[in-house]
């Protein structure tokens, strides 16, 4: 087994482990931190692929800025207790038999497929560097990176109208 | 490493993503899964850019291989406004009800 092997079982083992705590653990702030371990896990994933600019902002934008948000929303909602209701465990076990039942479907149909075992190029290659992936950017894909711009701005705003307090109706009820 | 195993890590995590999805009554949980499921799309685009880095696809059209990664790109765009809107409908939601329960939404029918 080379290193490459042990690396891919290792960081697969440890997004699949943490992803499982995340939907199991429950505190929610306990699930935050440990969506960011499978972060981390599939950002090492992009870094064995040769991926570096998907890796790095996978950590940035991902790790860093959206779970930030999450872990804040969390907080300031005072949720770490264990606030829960838990009563229709028939509910669960069914939706836990649905994702199982999908998670087989594909599989068996992976099972079928043709050329699959074609081989991933894995620590060369320099399509995923910086240099390379920002001449295509800005040559091929200007305009969705522009229309993304408008996507991001109308965001914000959207956030903003409804994040803020609305005086004149509280005060009408 | 062959492609089979990395289609393979992307159904489990997309699978884990809808049973938590599908089980939990948490708003912002079932948020979070679904910033799970995209994570297993953007792992499979990443290994099937990589993928035709080495196939006859790849080498006659070399674009095919950073298309791949741009799109993993414009994915983590579009879900980080997607998470500042979603967040700021569950504080709304919060502030309203007092709850993250997604079982308080039915009240949305009267």
């Amino acid at each position: 087994m080379s290193i490459t092997e042990i690396l891919f079982w290792f960081l697969t083992a440890m997004a699949l482990g943490s992803a499982i705590m995340v939907i199991t653990s429950r505190s929610p702030v306990h699930s935050v931190l440990w969506l960011i371990v499978t972060f981390f896990a599939i950002s090492g994933h992009y870094i064995m692929m040769n991926a570096q600019f998907l890796a790095i902002v996978n950590i940035i934008v991902y790790a860093g800025a959206i779970m930030v948000l999450f872990l804040f929303v969390v907080m300031l909602m005072n949720l770490n207790a264990e606030s829960e209701p838990q009563k229709n465990r028939m509910l669960q076990f069914a939706g836990l038999l649905a994702g199982g039942c999908l998670f087989l479907v594909i599989l068996a149909s992976l099972m079928k497929a043709t050329e699959t075992s074609s081989m991933v190029q894995l620590g060369s290659g320099n399509e995923g560097l910086i240099k390379n992936l920002g001449k295509a950017l800005f040559n091929d894909y200007v305009i969705p990176f522009e229309i993304s711009s408008v996507l991001f701005l109308s965001a914000m705003i959207g956030a903003v109208l409804i994040g803020k307090k609305e005086k004149a109706e509280h005060d009408g009820n | 490493m062959e492609i089979k195993y990395y289609i393979g890590l992307a159904v489990a995590l997309f699978c884990i993503g809808v049973a938590g999805v599908l089980t939990r009554r948490n708003a912002i949980i079932i948020f979070m899964c679904i910033e799970l499921m995209l994570n297993a799309v953007n792992v499979l685009l990443v290994a099937f850019s990589k993928m035709h880095a080495l196939s006859a696809l790849g080498k006659a059209m070399p674009s095919v291989v950073s298309d791949g990664q741009l799109f993993v790109f414009f994915i983590m765009v579009v879900a980080a406004a997607e998470v500042s809107v979603g967040l700021a409908i569950i504080v709304m939601m919060y502030r309203n009800v007092h709850a993250v329960d997604v079982n308080f939404l039915n009240r949305l029918k009267n």
